[in-house]
Formats: structure tokens, sequence, C-alpha cells
């Protein structure tokens, strides 16, 4: 962070009329952290809420993860869902879950995993079962997968995540201080809780893609974080009034604008994602909407809360050189 | 302000002009055009073309090309229908030894082909095709493999005159119990001599039991060779499926990837995967095999076939000496004198009877008989295809017997080509290990084709919004905000191409995702330029300041997003693999674009200007 950039020597009376037409010409003056101690109480309340909602209504898992076959097919024109499981259950699959995608001739077909015996044959049949081949039933997925692939992919969906919040604390606590990397991780947490809370109370389907929004939105939503630590940091080093509270807040309100911005870019990607991305990318995009709402909350009130209780102090922040010289005066 | 330094303007200009380059082939589209190779792997001969040209002479058909490109011959056509005539009349013509499949070839112009400027691949979900998982069932190879110790063991201690009085199996180990501690003492010093790959050890519990365990070395290698050998298998059946750019690949320790793009009959696709192979060791009969050709009349007691090179008769003997399922190994290795050869290891009760063969025939020929039940697709007269059931029989190999062996022996005398096919062949032909569909992808071609069209709409729609939302609200900066983000989308792209990295639908998301989270470098250095402003900054100083300071929060910024984009690659599976190398590519894209690309239209518009307050809000 390089500075020394000579003041500026402007007559302030002109600065002040220039500035007053900007939008948001002031840094907003908001005392977050006044509410830190709510916010953490109601985040860890919201926790528990979400932590016993995925206990007891769990996640609606897709069948990347419990296994089983899909089978997506348009038909020709219109079809009753009822003629479509007749169909079905004359050719042995009664219990199949039939239901429309996206239309009323597209049509979704989902059979639980049976043991592994010959179950890649199921989805042939199931197509001979709907006739297919008489009534122009036009085949547009078949998914297929073992429960064993399944289990794996859950297993490893989960050391995922926990090696990505490792990865992320170790460079939080490389770049600044561990208390910072638990209120980062915190954080974190937080936020993939949320979005697996709403994921679980609409049961939208939880599949690979899914996973991969909530990894990916691990990454940003530390952005959040990284970027009040930053500022705090310079803050810190800059100014050498004000307690560490004061700094805090100050750098919360500087970065408010700028949070506020980038969630609108990528809340307006995502949007167009949900709108036109078609239903493989719906869970997706939902999950990163919800994601990067909550990201903005958690950033001021999770991370940087927790690490003001966690009692962070000047001296953690400042590099050793720089402290030297502060105290030199 | 000081003037933005002029090599990195160079740099710019040069990263510009490779993006464009290498993203260029994305935007030439593709022909539908039919691909031909030989069925072998052998360069097609060289008068090809001309057999090709009198075929499409003789349907009428007109091709755009017809060429040899990269040991391929394709041919380009200018619609599908007349892709699909070519390819029947081809497929016709040229017999079961071409494969001939549909592809789609891309029309980038042979400047840009020089330079290595090649489109990005779709996924299967984006393309339409089918992707299959497969396992090795490990344990029934192993199972297999102590079951064949259970009787070998037995039979060579009975060869050496050394008495056991019962054997039998425990769970992964063969068991033998002697009479007395020095039959067993002289059993474990012959058993470690003739078979080094077996851990054998003494129960404390049963002092007089020898158990016989395959070494963790040894268990690790016939599961190795089991799914090397079927990956083979797969690999030639593949071939036979016509299908442009298969994939059959190893993954992980047992399981083995196949994905044909543009096939939807996934029934007639199982049905190829789950074609036995085998083969079969016979002695050549002397007789007259030409006449037997001729006139159809065999000698008493053999049997008439072909060679797979060059279609001789060759009369064969009905005795089998050993079969595929008694072959446990085959490789290609080179003997004493350097020349290449095939090394080959069979089972007891076959080594017993190569042995008793070999003693009193040598310097007569022996041969491998090859016997493959494929299916195989015919045309009928009116030209409609036809799928039917093909045995095919054919002698891979014919070599003189120079002495007499039994388990373990060498087909020398070859080319090293001949060794190493001879060696797939046969691995082909032993007994394959069980294989299971563990994981089955099928997408149509209508939904590929649907989503490559929602991707790209929500591209567009998500790039346009914004592009809108950066320009009112940050006006002149946020023309540069979005020329960045264009040079960001444009060095995807070329980065995608030259990694030849897959698109898939989780990808595009990540690359419409990138274009949200990059210009947040943009958000971040422009609200910080508002700052310095504030706090009274000349213009110019504010520029500077709000590049400088704002380069290691976006950095540190990035770096986390990139840890989550790491991991989800190494977690990998197909599509999401896609979207972490988008994610990541655009990320690290961005950190030049958002930063050096901005700076340097900010820099060229503002820098000589003198300025009383920036068009920023």
């Amino acid at each position: 962070m390089s500075g020394g950039h000579p003041p500026p020597a402007q007559p302030g009376l002109h600065k002040f009329r220039k500035l007053n037409m900007r939008i948001f010409a002031k840094v907003p003056n908001i005392n977050f952290m006044a509410q830190r101690k709510t916010g953490l109480w109601v985040s860890s309340l919201l926790s528990v809420g979400v932590l016993l909602l995925l206990l007891f209504r769990s996640l609606n898992f897709g069948i990347d993860f419990t296994g089983g076959v899909l089978v997506e097919v348009v038909y020709p024109q219109t079809v009753e869902l009822d003629a479509v499981r007749q169909d079905l259950g004359a050719g042995g699959y009664a219990n199949a879950i039939v239901q429309y995608f996206g239309g009323s001739n597209d049509v979704l077909i989902r059979l639980a995993p049976e043991d592994k015996s010959n179950s890649a044959a199921i989805s042939s049949k199931v197509l001979q079962a709907l006739g297919a081949e008489q009534k122009g039933v036009q085949l547009r997925r078949i998914e297929f997968v073992g429960p064993q692939v399944g289990d794996e992919l859950t297993v490893n969906g989960s050391l995922a995540m926990l090696f990505a919040f490792i990865g992320i604390a170790l460079y939080i606590m490389f770049r600044f201080e561990w208390k910072f990397a638990v209120g980062a991780i915190a954080a974190l947490i937080h936020d993939a809780l949320m979005v697996l809370g709403f994921l679980s109370l609409f049961q939208v389907e939880f599949d690979l893609t899914t996973l991969a929004a909530i990894l990916a939105l691990i990454g940003y939503s530390n952005n959040e974080t990284i970027v009040i630590f930053d500022r705090v940091r310079e803050n810190l080093i800059n100014q050498r009034k004000g307690t560490i509270y004061e700094v805090v807040n100050l750098s919360v309100n500087q970065t408010l604008l700028r949070s506020v911005i980038t969630h609108v870019t990528t809340l307006l990607v995502c949007t167009a994602l949900y709108l036109l991305g078609g239903p493989s990318v719906h869970s997706f995009a939902i999950s990163m909407i919800v994601g990067v709402i909550v990201a903005t909350y958690s950033s001021i009130y999770v991370s940087t809360g927790l690490a003001i209780v966690l009692g962070v102090s000047r001296e953690d922040l400042l590099p050793p050189k720089e402290k030297e010289i502060d105290e030199m005066p | 302000m000081q003037p933005y330094a002029t090599w990195k303007y160079v740099v710019l200009i040069l990263v510009m002009l490779l993006g464009a380059v290498y993203a260029a082939p994305n935007l030439y589209g593709e022909d539908p055009a039919v691909q031909i190779t030989r069925v072998s792997g052998d360069p097609l001969p060289a008068d090809f073309g001309e057999l090709v040209g009198k075929t499409l002479t003789a349907e009428g058909i007109t091709p755009a090309l017809s060429e040899l490109e990269s040991q391929q011959w394709i041919v380009r056509l200018g619609d599908e229908t007349a892709q699909l005539k070519t390819a029947d009349a081809l497929k016709r013509e040229l017999g079961n030894d071409y494969v001939v499949a549909l592809n789609l070839a891309s029309k980038t112009p042979t400047w840009l082909r020089k330079l290595g400027a090649k489109p990005m691949t779709l996924g299967l979900d984006l393309r339409g095709g089918v992707h299959f998982l497969l396992e090795v069932d490990i344990d029934d190879v192993k199972k297999k493999a102590v079951e064949r110790y259970l009787n070998d063991l037995p039979a060579f201690l009975r060869k050496e005159d050394i008495r056991y009085v019962g054997r039998h199996q425990s769970a992964d180990a063969v068991l033998l119990d002697f009479a007395e501690a020095d039959k067993l003492d002289a059993a474990r010093k012959a058993l470690a001599r003739e078979y080094p790959e077996l851990a054998l050890n003494v129960p404390t519990a049963t002092p007089l039991t020898l158990e016989a365990r395959m070494s963790d070395q040894e268990a690790k290698r016939i599961v190795d060779f089991a799914v090397k050998q079927n990956l083979t298998t797969l690999r030639n059946r593949v071939n036979q499926l016509g299908v442009a750019e298969p994939l059959v690949q190893r993954q992980g320790q047992n399981r083995i990837v196949v994905q044909l793009p543009g096939v939807q009959d996934t029934t007639r696709v199982k049905d190829l995967l789950g074609a036995t192979a085998t083969l079969e060791y016979r002695a050549v009969d002397d007789g007259d095999a030409n006449g037997a050709a001729a006139t159809g009349v065999v000698p008493v007691g053999t049997e008439l076939f072909y060679t797979r090179n060059g279609h001789r008769p060759v009369l064969l003997k009905k005795d089998v000496i050993a079969a595929g399922s008694q072959l446990t190994d085959a490789q290609s290795t080179v003997d004493q004198d350097g020349s290449p050869a095939v090394s080959v290891t069979l089972d007891g009760g076959a080594a017993k009877k190569m042995f008793e063969f070999t003693e009193k025939n040598v310097g007569k020929p022996m041969a491998v008989l090859f016997k493959e039940r494929e299916v195989v697709t015919n045309y009928n007269a009116k030209g409609e295809p036809i799928r039917e059931h093909r045995d095919v029989e054919e002698v891979i190999s014919i070599a003189t017997i120079r002495g007499v062996f039994g388990k373990r022996f060498q087909t020398t005398g070859l080319q090293s080509k001949e060794a190493y096919d001879l060696a797939v062949l046969l691995r082909s032909g032993a007994l394959a290990a069980p294989v299971d569909i563990v994981e089955e992808r099928t997408v149509g071609p209508s939904l590929g084709a649907d989503n490559i069209r929602r991707g790209f709409q929500a591209a567009v729609l998500g790039l346009t919004l914004v592009m809108v939302f950066m320009i009112v609200y940050y006006r002149v900066f946020g023309f540069f905000a979005i020329a960045a983000l264009v040079l960001n989308i444009v060095l995807i792209i070329a980065g995608l191409s030259i990694l030849q990295a897959t698109l898939t639908m989780p990808g595009i998301a990540g690359m419409v995702l990138t274009m949200g989270i990059a210009v947040d470098a943009n958000v971040l250095i422009y609200e910080r330029i508002r700052e310095e402003l504030r706090d009274g900054e000349t213009p110019h100083a504010a520029i500077e300041a709000g590049y400088d300071r704002a380069f290691l929060t976006i950095a540190d910024a990035n770096v986390t997003v990139l840890i989550g984009t790491v991991v989800l690659f190494a977690l990998g599976a197909g599509p999401v693999k896609g979207f972490a190398i988008t994610l990541a590519l655009g990320i690290l894209t961005s950190q030049f674009t958002a930063i050096v690309g901005s700076r340097s239209l900010a820099y060229l518009v503002f820098a000589k200007r003198k300025l009383k307050d920036l068009p920023i809000w």
C-alpha cells in the first residue's frame, strides 16, 4: 500500500460545493458496532435454528448425492401425468415420481436407487415402458448415479467444504491475525449455514452445482470480510487517534457503499442466470443470491463483530516496524 | 500525475491481441463433417482420397472439402442431410476396418490453426452425448486370483513331491495344512522360489498351516492389470461405434470414464460395452488350408479360420490348449536379445496342458484364435440399418514352438508395434474382470442446444445489466470498467481455448458470475477514488491513490475466491470442474484487466487534462 501523495491545496469552500453534487457524498456514519452483540446473538440463534432445520427437514438432495435414476422426456404434445404414471406402472415402475419440468409436455421421472445389480439398464427399460418409440417421445436426458458414487460425493463434498474453510482461515491468519481469522471463518460458516437453511426451508434441490455455488460463495463472502479488515488495518496505521471500536466503525462505514455496489452487480448477474439460465442452474443462482445478501450482513456483524468481541487490538495488526515508528515520538 | 509507463501499454496491447487471436476460433462456427480413421490406428492408405472421392461421386454428393487433417480424413459437407448420407455411403463402402463418425469440424481458417488456435470443446451437457462411469469389480478380481492359487499351489507341491494334507481358502489367502514341520518348511522354500509375489507365513495358532497371501504389491498389480485390460477392450469397442472424439480414460484406482459426444442410443452403447471377447491357443494343422478354403472341405478334427492381418486361411486343430480365462497376464516386453516380444503367463491348469503339448510339438506352429461377439450395424436392401450380433473369429498370431514351456512363455520375432498390438489383443481376450456401470449421464441434443441458448442469453442479459448499472453509476469510469470486463471475457474464452478446457453449463454460470465479481475490483478502485476526492485530494492524485491502494485489497479478496475454486477443482466431477476452471481463470484475468486495463484507459483519458473534478459520482 503505497502512499505519499502531496496533500491537496484546494480551497475548502470550492470543495464543499462540488462534492455536494455527488450521490452518497458523505461517508455514512452509522454506529454498526453498537449492535454487535445483538447481531451476534441473532446470528447464533439463526444458526441454531438452521441446524435444527437441517436435522429435522434435511436437504432435498438430488440424485448426485442420493443415487438413483432420473429421466427427462419431451412428448410431442401436452401429456397427463397420470397417463405417464400408468405407462410406468405397467412397466413395473409404479413408485416412480413423475412431475412436469418446465412445461406440460416436458416430464421428469425419478426412481429411487435400487441394489446395484444392473441398475444402469433401468433407464432403457423406463424408455421402453413409456413407449418412447411409438409415441414420438424425445429423450432429453438420463442421469443414473450408483449409490456408491453418491455416497462418495457426499463425503468428498463435505471434505471440500472443510478444506475450503481451512485454506481460507490459514490465508487470513497469514495476512491478518488469528482473531480476524476466527471472525472470518465464523462468517463463512454462518453464510454457508444460512444458504443451506434457505435451501432446506424451501426444499430447493441440492445437487453438485449447488455445492459448487456454496463453495464459490464461501470465497466470495469472505471477499467482504477481507475488504473491511484491510481497511481496519489501514486506518489503524494511519490514524493513531480513536479506539479500536471507533476505527472499526469508521472502516465499516467507509467500505459500506462499495459492498452495496458490488453486491448489486453480483445480484444482477445472478438474477440474469436465474431468469434465463434454465432449470439446470436454478438452484445455483438461488444459492448465490441468498448467499450474497447474507454475506453483506455477516461481513459486518459476524466477522468484524466477533473480532471485536474477541478483543482485537491495535497491536495485533500493526506490523512490527511501523510499531517502532509509532513509539518513537 | 505520472503518465502510465509505455511498456504497460505495450503489454496490454499484446495481451489484447493474443486474447483476440486465441478466442477467435470460437466465432467461426462448425461444418457438419464425416471423420474417418482406421480401426487399427494405422495411417490411412495413400490413395484413400481417391477412394472417398469415388464413393461420393457415385452417391452424387459434392463435399465442401475432403482432405487429410491431422491423420484423420475429414469430409466437410454443406448440411446435415448430406452428412448422414455421406456417412452411410462411406460406412457401406469401407466396411468394418474403418471408423466412420459424424463430427462437427471447426471452420477456423488455416492461419489461425497454424498458430495453434482452436475453439473450446463443449461439454456433454452442451452438445449432447453419453457419459458412463464404469467400475471394475476389484473384489472379484482378487477372489479369482485366490481361487487360481488354490489350484496352482497344490499342483506345484505335487510336482515338487512335497506332501500336504489339506488345502482351503480363507477370505483372501490360501491355507495349506501339512503333517510335519519339515514338510512345511520345504514347501515354504519351494513356494517362495516359484511364487515370489506371495507372502508366506505360519499363523501362531496353527503351526502346521502355511498361509499364502498375495503381497500388497501383487494385489495392486492384478487390479491394475484388470483395469488396463478393460480399458483396452473398451477402447477397441468404442472405436467400432463410430464416434468422433470418444474419451475412454481411467479414473482413480478402479474406474473408467467413457464419454461419447453426440451418441444418443445408450442401449446400443451398453450392449457394446458388455460384449465379450475370449481367445484360444490351438495347434496349427499342417493340412492344405488354401485347398480347404477353396473347396470348403475341412479335414476331420480341424476348423478353418482366417488371419486378422492379410486374411490368409489357416487350419486349426479343434482341441483347445489354453483359453482366455486361463491367461493371467500378457505384456509386451523385449526378450534377451533386446527384440520386441510378448510375455504371457498362464494359470496352473493351462500351464500343465501347455507343458504336455509343447513337450511333444517342438518345432511345430501354434496359433492364437481371437473370438469376439460384437454388435454390428449392417444395412438391408432398403438401406435401413439393422443391428446384429456378429461373432468374429480371427487368428491373431501364429508362432513356432521353440522349446518346452508351461506357465510363462514369450512370443518373439515381432515388430515392436506388432508386439504391442498382440499384447493388447491377448489382454482383451483374457477373462475380463466384471464391470459395473456406476454412473450414466445422457444428454439429448435438444437439451444441449437449449443449454447453450440459455447460457448465452443469461450471459448477455447479465453483461447488459452490469454495463447499464456501471455506466449510469460511474459514467466515464463505468465505460473503463466495462471495457475491462469485455476484455476479461475475451481472455477467459481465449484461456479456455488454449487450455482446451471443456465448457459446461456450470462453466457458463461461472463466466456469468465472474462478470459480477470482476467489476468488484473496479468498484473498489472507484469508491476509493471518490473517497480520496472527498478527503480533498486533487483528481489526479485521487486516481493514482485509488488504483494504488486498492491493489492489495483486490489481490487478497481474489485469493480467497481462488482457494474455493481450487478445492472445487480437486473435488472435480466433470461439469463442476468446468465451473472451477472458468471461475479461477476469470478471477486471475480480472486481476489484470480490472487493474492494468482500466487504469491504462483512465490515464489515457485523464493524465494530460487539467481537472477540477472527476466525472465520477
